[in-house]
């Protein structure tokens, strides 16, 4: 019978509360039958309280010392018994030396959230003026584990067939043209989701979702009086807990149904979903910053301090957690296992990864164990995991990221040489060609599916903004523009900001559509910023991480403004999904594998053949053998894709096909709009067979039939 | 506003009437009351949810609990719910699972 087991019945009582030893494993709150089991790792505390609080009241109604003996090594644990799982908040104190230059930053008086809390409180509503008086503002709670998933597992789509879309929880469905009931949370993505269908991607990244704290830093802008907050999210104070204020339902508590129940429906939908997650640093800032959780329970343990005892600063916001340290790999570790078997996730992108190869010291490590777990885990065995392979210490690593086979990278050269190209820069044509190929040069044993290649994301122009502002324009900031990168490599097309002048709106739009199209014909994985399908704008503003305005969300009434730009965004996606000889899982090897009578791929210049690799060209062609689509395993229309990023038209030779083939016209973007793509299967015949004139900046797609 | 729930079950069709407030304390009550009529074996379980002013996720979750002491042959109704109800159950997929009603029998 199992009602009469010995550990289901308290020993202990304190003012009315029964209680007994705990499981020292799972660290966190657990349901266990007839109470909560506790679990709190700490190497350096002298003592532990458990306090608990009825959801919502400012003071405790009771605090729980540790007996001794519930201490097995550097863990506490404790089952209490007959507590309400929905109306419980509860926290720690640590009791223990406050010696910052041992390490030890101790204070008994500071009720610290549970670092393995499921959901957190507190700040239940985006923007809901926080009670600043509050004992313990960020309250750890249960989550309950009973969600209905019915048959839905993690996707698992091949990573070279993914078409990612970055976005942001608040600024997809904020802005009042969205016309969403629930707008700027979950729920809000999910009424979107035949949008994002319509769209053609099959991956959506969130950016930060993680509980962290709008209010964190916040001040107004001199200059515009807008409030600015942390709006993007990079400052974890829980890595457990899923954002309430971004939740529709948070008020009540149920920011973990609503995800998983969006999550559930993007599956649905064949849309995978990557979470962009932040281990580099928490919330909790400096040595002047506000303990929340890991200063209080461990400091020593959770960061990477210099000898005096202040904190090393690689993420450039003030700490680094100490990611090589064993115990803090593994919360690492548990934390990504969670999302992956609780939440259903797909994949995750490690903010400024190069971090998570540093040792206890900060130097770079050769073979990181923390990346080396990640890679081998069983429980992420078939998540994409994918680095951003720098930090803001220096650490540059595009290319040369401890892989262990598994990880993939945000390709940083890739965004560079594409811009730089795009804008009209010589000397490049030679690292397009790598660019194209999914950078063989960067990952030679690693091969395309290494690349997650992107022209835009969030930390930067948009796309629209990079053909619209030689500089950036972040007064709004309130940093004097001194904030957000300086390098570019954008080109206004003739004129700073907006304009009405129809050429250079055109120019502007062919360019975007030419950004698209490279991205979409390129071996690796494609990410498109949110907005760009549209022609998004952040008014020159490169940096918008604290700009909850509605000039910083999506404005969806660029759908029918810009629609020429959506239409094309669509036809391009569509395009890339049903050509697999876009999405090669290996290297091109040049050479004619399968009999075809064409190698795999093929450069071309001006003449058929004869690609120009000069410092002065500004001119690249490629031929794509359909026959060696997915090495050959899979047989695919033969793809002829020309740019020309010189200002004049250029006449380019076509490569001649094999006798009942024609070339047909798939995209031009030098057309007027209607013109400038077509649908699939209903490509044009090409008039002349032999050659064709490219606009200048402009690029087509022919494919043969 | 007190929580309370009547029950009775006939030919397979168990009625429950919630009234008052579903929370984590009343959700216990809704359960244990859930356990009795599952006894008897219903294919329907009819909630009328017409004078239930606040559903809390404890109280979400006994709907999914019912699905699973039942089975999923079991059809749950909920007749003539309040907007915010609806809105919770919309939010959270649970809308789903159930069949949301004007009256029964539909």
């Amino acid at each position: 019978m199992a009602d009469i087991r010995i550990d289901y019945y308290p020993t202990h009582e304190h003012e009315g509360i029964k209680f007994r030893r705990g499981h020292t494993l799972p660290f966190g709150a657990t349901m266990v039958p007839n109470g909560v089991n506790f679990s709190v790792y700490s190497s350096a505390a002298i003592s532990c309280t458990l306090v608990l609080f009825e959801r919502g009241e400012a003071q405790p109604y009771a605090e729980i010392p540790f007996p001794d003996e519930f201490r097995i090594g550097d863990v506490y644990c404790m089952t209490v018994f007959d507590l309400d799982f929905e109306r419980l908040e509860y926290g720690y104190r640590m009791d223990g030396p406050f010696k910052p230059e041992e390490g030890h930053r101790f204070d008994k008086n500071v009720i610290l959230s549970d670092p393995y809390a499921k959901v957190l409180g507190g700040r239940d509503t985006w923007r809901a003026q926080p009670n600043w008086d509050d004992v313990y503002p960020y309250r750890s709670r249960l989550a309950f584990e009973d969600f209905d998933w019915e048959n839905d597992h993690p996707l698992e789509t091949p990573i070279e067939d993914l078409s990612i879309y970055e976005m942001h929880v608040r600024g997809f469905t904020s802005h009042p043209s969205s016309e969403t009931k629930n707008a700027g949370t979950f729920a809000g993505i999910r009424s979107k989701i035949p949008y994002l269908k319509s769209l053609g991607i099959n991956c959506i990244e969130l950016m930060p979702i993680y509980e962290f704290d709008e209010w964190e830093n916040s001040r107004t802008n001199p200059k515009t009086g807008e409030l600015l907050v942390n709006y993007w999210g990079y400052s974890t104070v829980n890595f457990f807990s899923p954002k309430a204020g971004y939740a529709a339902t948070g008020k009540f508590g149920m920011q973990v149904d609503e995800l998983k129940t969006l999550i559930k429906e993007l599956h649905k939908n064949g849309i995978e979903v990557f979470l962009d997650v932040v281990f580099n640093h928490t919330a909790e800032g400096d040595h002047r910053g506000h303990t929340i959780s890991f200063r209080g329970i461990d400091n020593k343990t959770y960061y990477m301090l210099t000898p005096e005892g202040y904190y090393f600063n690689f993420s450039g916001t003030g700490n680094t957690l100490n990611c090589n340290h064993p115990v803090v790999r593994n919360m690492v570790l548990d934390c990504l296992r969670y999302w992956a078997s609780d939440y259903h996730i797909d994949g995750f992108r490690f903010d400024l990864a190069a971090i998570l190869g540093r040792a206890q010291d900060g130097s770079p490590l050769s073979n990181p164990p923390l990346l080396e777990s990640l890679a081998y885990d069983p429980i992420l065995a078939k998540c994409k995991l994918i680095a951003e392979a720098w930090d803001a210490g220096g650490l540059y690593q595009v290319g040369s990221f401890p892989a262990y086979g598994r990880w993939a990278e945000w390709n940083g050269k890739y965004r560079d040489t594409v811009r730089r190209f795009l804008k009209g820069d010589t000397g490049l044509v030679g690292e397009m060609a790598q660019r194209l190929q999914g950078s063989p040069d960067l990952y030679p044993s690693r091969g395309p599916t290494a690349s997650i290649n992107f022209v835009a994301c969030h930390d930067g122009f948009t796309l629209h903004d990079m053909f619209a502002y030689n500089e950036k324009h972040n007064e709004a900031n309130g940093e004097d523009n001194n904030d957000g990168a300086n390098d570019n490599n954008s080109w206004n097309c003739g004129w700073e900001g907006e304009t009405d002048d129809q050429a250079i709106n055109f120019l502007r739009h062919k360019q975007i559509k030419n950004a698209l199209t490279i991205l979409m014909v390129s071996q690796g994985i494609p990410m498109i910023l949110m907005g760009d399908e549209m022609g998004h704008t952040q008014l020159g503003n490169n940096n918008t991480y604290c700009q909850d305005v509605e000039w910083n969300w999506l404005n969806w009434s660029l759908v029918n403004k810009n629609a020429d730009l959506f239409h094309y965004a669509q036809q391009i996606l569509r395009f890339r999904r049903a050509h697999p000889v876009l999405r090669s899982p290996t290297h091109f090897r040049h050479y004619d594998y399968v009999g075809s009578g064409l190698p795999d791929i093929s450069f071309h210049g001006t003449l058929a053949w004869r690609p120009d690799w000069s410092a002065e060209s500004r001119t690249l062609a490629f031929m794509l053998c359909g026959s060696h689509a997915k090495e050959g395993t899979i047989k695919d229309q033969t793809i002829y894709v020309a740019l020309n990023m010189y200002w004049e038209p250029l006449h380019f030779e076509l490569p001649t096909l094999e006798p009942g083939l024609k070339w047909h016209v798939f995209a031009n973007t030098d057309m007027a709009n209607s013109e400038d793509i077509h649908q699939i299967g209903e490509e044009p015949l090409l008039e002349n067979q032999t050659g064709f004139f490219v606009g200048g900046r402009s690029v087509i797609i022919l494919v043969a039939k | 506003m007190d929580f309370t729930i009547t029950s009775e079950v006939v030919d397979k069709v168990a009625k429950l009437k919630l009234t008052g407030e579903l929370d984590s304390l009343s959700a216990r009550v809704f359960q244990k009351e859930i356990e009795k009529v599952a006894l008897e074996s219903p294919t329907e379980l009819v909630l009328d949810l017409e004078n239930l002013s606040f559903m809390s996720s404890a109280g979400l979750r006994v709907l999914i609990f019912s699905k699973q002491k039942m089975g999923v042959g079991l059809t749950i109704y909920i007749v003539k719910p309040q907007e915010i109800i609806v809105d919770t159950l919309e939010k959270t997929g649970l809308q789903h699972s159930v069949n949301i009603v004007d009256q029964y029998p539909v």
